[in-house]
Formats: C-alpha cells, structure tokens, sequence
C-alpha cells in the first residue's frame, strides 16, 4: 500500500454570516486521499463547493478545520513563509486562461517567476528551463518574447500549465482547467495533462462541471453536493454504478452525443428530486445505522467506493 | 470569447500627442529658465510698467523689470514646488494607497479613517494654516502641498487595488509561491497605472492653482525670487495701467494647467479608464 | 418559412471591415427544430442574430443577403416593421438571462408589456395571459413570483422566465443562442425539457445554437456546421452524427468527451 501524496481530513470552509444571511458552510467535513500519479475528479455544480474545496487545498482560502497534509506534512499548521515553500510541490491551473496570465508580462517572464521564488535553477539557466518548459507543452520556445494576448486560448491555457510545472510539483489542483476552451482544445489539453502525468508522475486534482471531462481524465472520483462529498470510488464504479441518488440524477442529466438515446432521454418524464440533509435528524439512516454514536455517514457498497448516507430525498433507499 | 467593442481611442491619442507637447514645452521653460530668460529677473530697467517694446516684448513691470524673463524664471519657481510637491504626494499615496487596499481589513480600516480627518479640510484651508503655522518658505510650501492631496494620491491608488488584488493572475501568482509583497508591486501595482496616471494628471492641474493661489496670498516663496501667483499679487494694484502684467501670469497659469487636464481627459481616453 | 440566402454579416472595427459570415444559406420548415453547431468564433451567433437583425452590443455590423421570412425579405424592412417582427413573430432566448430582463421590473411587468405591445390585450387580460405562461414554463405559484425582480430568481429559473417572454406571443420562429450554456448540467436538461415541451405545445419551429453535441443531439432534426463564417456540413441529425462527411465535422465529432468512455491507461 502506497502511502497518499495528499491526505485531506475534515476539511472545512465557513463563510461568515454577511448582511442579515447565515454563515456559508462551503466546505462540510470532506475528506479524501490521492496516491502519488493518480487522478482524482472532483465533480459537483455550481455552489457545491468544489473550487473552495481545491483553494482550500492549496491554502489560498482559510479554512474553519480539518487538515491537508501533503508529502505527509500538515499544511495547516504551518507558518505561511513555510506553505510558501510547500508551493514548490503544490501547483494550480486555474479555469481561465483569459485572465490568470499576468497580461503586462512577457511568457518568459511568467515562467521565470516560479524558478526565481524557489531558486530551483540557477539564474542563468532560467531561460533554458523556460525553453524546456515551452517545449514539454508543445510550444515553440521561440514564442517566449511574446504577451499573453498574443496567444489562443488553447496555447495560453499550455503556458498556465508550464508555469505549473516550472518548479516540478507532485501535485497539481487543475480547476476547470478546459471549460473555457473549444471541444477540440479541450481534448488537446485533456491528451496533454495525460502525457505530462505518464512523463512526470504527477497526481491531480481535477475539479470540472463537466461529467464526460472527468471521466476522460480520473482514475477516482468524488461527487460533490452542499459542501460535501456525497459519493467516492473509482471512476469506472462511479459512472457505471452510481449509488447516491445525487450522482444518479447529474449522470442522467448528461447529454449524450448520440442522437437516438439523447431524444429518449429527453422524453423520459423526470421528477426533480429533493435532495435533504440529515444534519440534527435522529433515528436510522436509509442504510438502517443509527449514526448517534457518532459512527461515520460513510457507508461502503464496493470496494473503494461509498456512498453518504445525508441528501437522500424522501423514499429513496439504497 | 468576446472581442472587446471598437472604442475611438484616436481622439484621446490626439490629447494626450497636444498635452505632451504642451507639457514638453512648460518643462523645456523650467529646465532652461534664466538662460533663454532675455534679461535677469530682477534687473530693473526705467521705464517701468511700460507696454510691449522691441526691447521688452511683454513689457515691464512697477519697477521696470522684463515681464517675459520673470514669467519664465517665475515659472520654473512655480512648476518646480508643484512638481515636487505632487510627486511627494503621489509616493505618500501610493505607499498608502496599495499598503491599504492590498491588506485591506482593519489595516484598510485605519488607514483610509486617519486620511478622512485631512481629506475632512478643504484643501485651501488646510494649506493656509499650515504654511501660516510653519512660515512661508519653498520647503513648507511643497510639504504643505504633498500632505494635502495625499489623501485624494491615496484613494486613487486604494480603489483599483482593491478590485485587482482579487483577479485570477493574482491567485495564479500566490499560487506559485510569490510573496505578498512582490505580488503587490508586480502583480497589482501595474494594472492599476492607467487610472492612476489619469488621476495624477488632474491633481497636478489643480495643485498649480493651489501652488500660485498661496503664492498670491503671500504664502509661497519670499521675494525676490519671482512666481506666477506673487507677480499677480503685485500687479493686481497697476492692473488698468499695465494689463499685461496681470494678463501675462494669468494666461501662464491657465496654459499649465490646461496642460495637465487635456493629458487627464486624453489619457483616460486612450487608456480607456472608467470602462473596467 | 425562413430562406436565408448568400447572407454575409461584416464587422467593422476601427475602420477595418471583416467578414465573419460567408455567403451561407439555410431554410427552416414551419415547426420545424434546426440546429446550428459550431466553435466560438464560427459565425453560428451572428447567424442567429442577422435574423432578428441585432448587432451583438457595442459593434456595428453590416448584414448582406437575402432573409426571406414568410416570403417578406426581412433585410429590406425599416426598423419600425422589424420592430413588429420581432418578439412577436420571431423571438429570441439567449445565454444569459440576467442581461436580458430588466432589474428594475417584477417578471411579470415584462410579460405584461409584452402581451400589451404586441397581442393587444388589457393590462387585467395580459396579467391573467402572463400567469398561465409562467405554470407553462414551470415556475411554482406563478402568481406571487409575478411580482419578484429577476435577481430574486436562480439562473434556471430566469431562464423558464426569458423562455416564457420569447413565447408569450406564439411567435412561428424561436430563437434560442446558447440557452443552457450558462446552467448547471441538471438545470440545463429541465430547460430542454420544457424547449421541446413547448415547441410541440405552441407549434413554432426552433433555431437552435450550441457549441455542445450533446445538446444538439436530442433537440433537432436537421444540423448545420459552421466554421469561420462558413457552412461546412449539414443534414438530418441522425445521418450527421452517425456518418459525417466533412472532416472538420469529423474531427469535432471526434472530440466530444463521451460519458462512458473510461480513462485512457497509462
């Protein structure tokens, strides 16, 4: 058994309460692990928490508990000169590739950035690792003199991804990393993250709205809903028997490029669920436990894949 | 993705190409000063208050000096105590104004509440008291000038801070290890330059008004050493007699003004400030 | 109903025009559903706004062609004629509702005002009309929500209200320019949802623009492709997908993520 790159515990977001609204939990009590050169999807819709849940990570957003150990240190208890240093092994490609590149600064410039915060080559092998980085990307190193705005969406989201991997991380959070692109773009970028994972070991995070992306890219996934993972597994488990009635309702809600099939998914006759949750109600979960004893809500219906027992909606059982 | 609209930034390069060179042309003045000035300012001549003359070409003034060469040497006086003073100003409100907007919270809180109490006094008012307090010398008159409109540098700066420090370059940056302080300068500070230039331009037009008005009240440097607002102040009493003398200082004063404001309103065109 | 011949639509910006529709023609049967496909960039939006004649915000734009609506060229109408055109008998749903509704008007003012302008109806006869098209498009207790603002709706549900505006007046023709784009996936298969319950229920043909195969697959019968202001490919929707013929066409086909295809392995 390898031992998990990342090993997330009780993570918790709260927002505070602001004009008259009650405080946001964002972020309930997630936890997860990912083991060195795998993928992990994160998957949910808008308001469920999962681009907290991956700033939360990367300690960009404060959190209310829980830990995050990376490497086996725990990020949260550390002082912020040393999360500093833990970035070194610790990257993120944020979703727009339109605006998470510095515009008044030259590609070479961005990607040098990261090498002279971490010192991890000498000055004056910097421009070489730019050309390096360039090239593991599949872009000309002769472009380095350019501006962001110079380039497609698609080259610019391969420069958000060099500049990731200018300090060789282990671990990298990829939110959204091709929602802003075309169809083919995307699948060039999805085949890029791929090669760089064979090529470098990495592990992902990779949170996505999109069900059909995670699965081209996760070897796990977990399903979030109202700050919570609901369902973890594997994601061929995940897709092929989806056990939360949440994840069932996202995987049927999914278009399907196939036109026979799509028109009979649209003819079915759905009624929308209410998804509820459990906090505060007593007596047996629809799994019949009584978790007043504070056993967990995780419960297991294959190996490596679980289901939570909260946000089943009334006479759904399992 | 969008293209942004087609906006006619062509008239704001066409301000900002006539501020520059009226800018130009105020700065060649303050650097050459007395060597272009035909004659020492403060040689007197006998004919005094005399009109325009192919010696004197605006004139001469109560005690028979040039009125050109004191316009020009009187310039390089006035523009070099707003100069000084605005870019003062202009390090005291950028320290200020990204030290408030970037930490923002109590630090933001403090900050903007202790700039209030002087943002709190009409800037005149304050100016007179405290040059009327600490006497009037070339060195009060610009530390008076620059604690004055440090507020306004201030909130000029602090504004589009604090919607910058929010932009997804920014996280990308602290993401990839860079420090708080270098993210502020590299990071933030840049973006933030067109409305901050826009608006060091409008304050520069209006301390040159601030500069000769305290100048004209006595307040501004001792005699002799000539000035737009003390030349005013000394023809004001022969005005009917010789109007050029009042006419001169004031055209000077309105030309350097209008200078900074035609640059204001180009810059802020072409730079397209205001539609972010 | 709808001939669209040689239409171009050209660009001007900065003085320099560019040509982002090319010479394309389409035609769209009575209650027929069309689809048009493409990637950003592909002129698929500007097609859809040329036959309402709306420039996207803050350009200029000059249409070229022929737009036969009911055999009425709709390129040689005056504004005022278009005005009669549009909302009442072509009508139009875009990707976000929010900068489509009004802020300062309940939901159901804007319904009002509609039925008002073009049906004719009394403000007590629009009002009870307006009711019935928000049960239509699925809002609970239409009758309080008439009188919330847009902000205090969530995106699906403003869109069900911009849906329920564009058909208040059983136009022949809806429009609808990435209507889902915006919504969460379970939202966005309610919105279609109700598009093909109330095409059916009205009878109105349907344009629909997407980037997204998925989207298209289950909502049209005919598909056009577009690529850089071209036409490149049409034709049945099940011909289309199972069997295409252009190689763009192809290559995007080919890259569709699919749901039920697994990772790759290492």
């Amino acid at each position: 058994m390898t031992a998990p790159l990342l090993r997330v515990r009780d993570l918790s977001v709260t927002f505070p309460a602001r004009r008259g609204r009650p405080p946001v939990k964002a972020v309930d009590r997630v936890s997860f692990d990912i083991l060195p050169g795998r993928t992990v999807g994160l998957v949910g819709e808008s308001g469920s928490g999962k681009t907290t849940t991956g700033r939360a990570i990367l300690q960009l957003q404060a959190i209310t508990g829980g830990s995050v150990s990376l490497l086996g240190k725990d990020l949260t208890k550390m002082s912020s000169s040393d999360v500093r240093a833990m970035r070194r092994h610790m990257q993120f490609v944020l979703q727009n590739p339109y605006s998470s590149l510095h515009p008044r600064m030259k590609v070479a410039d961005i990607l040098a950035e990261p090498l002279k915060v971490h010192r991890s080559v000498p000055a004056e092998r910097i421009p070489e690792r730019v050309a390096e980085l360039m090239t593991l990307v599949n872009m000309d190193p002769a472009s380095v003199r350019r501006y962001p705005h110079e380039f497609s969406g698609g080259q610019r989201q391969r420069i958000v991804i060099a500049r990731a991997l200018a300090v060789n991380p282990d671990f990298v959070v990829c939110d959204e990393p091709v929602s802003a692109l075309d169809v083919r773009t995307q699948s060039q970028i999805v085949d890029l993250l791929h090669d760089l994972q064979d090529k470098l070991k990495l592990s992902y995070l990779f949170i996505a709205h999109d069900l059909a992306i995670v699965r081209a890219v996760a070897h796990q996934v977990a399903v979030m809903y109202g700050g919570r993972i609901v369902e973890f597994g594997d994601a061929d488990d995940v897709y092929e028997n989806p056990s939360h009635p949440y994840t069932r309702n996202l995987l049927e809600a999914v278009p399907i490029p196939d036109p026979a099939r799509q028109r009979a998914k649209l003819a079915a006759s759905v009624v929308d669920p209410q998804f509820r949750g459990r906090d505060g109600e007593t007596g047996p979960c629809v799994f019949g436990h009584d978790h007043a004893d504070g056993t967990s809500e995780w419960h297991e219906v294959g190996p490596g894949h679980a289901v939570s027992c909260r946000f089943w909606p009334p006479g759904v059982t399992p | 993705m969008s293209e942004p609209a087609p906006r006619p930034r062509h008239r704001g390069q066409v301000m900002v190409a006539v501020g520059v060179a009226m800018l130009a042309t105020l700065i060649l003045i303050m650097i050459l000063g007395p060597s272009i000035a035909p004659y020492s300012p403060s040689a007197t001549s006998p004919n005094s208050l005399d009109g325009p003359t192919a010696a004197h070409w605006l004139g001469t003034d109560s005690i028979g000096r040039d009125l050109l060469s004191r316009l020009i040497v009187g310039g390089r006086g006035t523009l070099t105590i707003t100069f000084v003073a605005v870019a003062l100003a202009l390090t005291a409100g950028l320290i200020l104004g990204l030290t408030s907007g970037y930490i923002g919270g109590k630090v933001d809180l403090i900050i903007m509440r202790l700039l209030d109490v002087v943002f709190a006094f009409p800037v005149f008012l304050l100016a007179i008291a405290v040059v009327a307090a600490l006497g009037p010398t070339v060195k009060n008159l610009i530390l008076t000038i620059a604690i004055v409109y440090t507020p306004a540098m201030a909130r000029v700066v602090r504004a589009p801070v604090l919607s910058i420090k929010r932009w997804d370059h920014v996280e990308a940056a602290r993401s990839v290890g860079v420090g708080e302080f270098a993210i502020a300068l590299r990071h933030v500070l840049p973006m933030a330059i067109s409305p901050i230039l826009v608006q060091t331009s409008l304050i520069l037009a209006n301390t040159i008004f601030t500069v000769t008005a305290l100048s004209f009240l006595g307040l501004g440097p001792p005699p002799p050493d000539p000035n737009w607002g003390s030349m005013l102040a000394e023809a004001r009493q022969f005005m009917e007699l010789a109007p050029l003398t009042v006419i001169g200082p004031a055209v000077a004063i309105v030309f350097a003004s209008l200078t900074f404001i035609v640059l204001a309103n180009g810059l802020r065109e072409m730079l397209d400030v205001g539609s972010r | 109903m709808l001939e669209v011949r040689d239409l171009t639509a050209t660009f001007n910006r900065e003085g320099t025009p560019s040509q982002v529709v090319n010479r394309i023609a389409f035609d769209i049967a009575p209650g027929e559903a069309v689809g048009f496909v493409g990637e950003s960039g592909s002129g698929k939006s500007v097609t859809a706004r040329a036959v309402m004649r709306l420039a996207p915000e803050g350009s200029s734009i000059a249409w070229g062609g022929r737009i036969l609506f009911k055999g009425q060229d709709l390129l040689a109408l005056d504004e005022r004629q278009m005005r009669d055109v549009r909302g009442r008998r072509i009508a139009m749903v875009f990707q976000d509702p929010m900068a489509s509704l009004n802020p300062v008007m309940t939901v159901g003012q804007q319904i009002d005002d509609m039925l008002m302008r073009h049906m004719g109806l009394s403000q007590g006869a629009a009002r009870k009309r307006t009711i019935e098209l928000l049960a239509q498009v699925g809002i609970r207790d239409p009758e309080i929500r008439a009188d919330d603002y847009p902000h205090q709706f969530s995106g699906g549900m403003r869109q069900r209200v911009l849906i329920a505006i564009a058909v208040s007046c059983q136009p022949d023709l809806l429009i609808a320019d990435e209507p889902t784009t915006a919504l969460d996936v379970t939202v966005q298969a309610q919105i279609l949802r109700l598009l093909m319950r109330l095409r059916k229920e009205i009878g109105m043909a349907l344009m629909l623009i997407t980037h997204d195969f998925g989207v298209i697959a289950g909502m049209v019968e005919r598909v056009y492709v577009m690529h850089r202001g071209d036409i490149v490919e049409s034709g049945q929707v099940d011909a289309l997908f199972a069997d295409p013929k252009h190689d763009y066409t192809k290559a995007l086909l080919a890259a569709v993520p699919r749901i039920e295809t697994a990772r790759r392995s290492a």
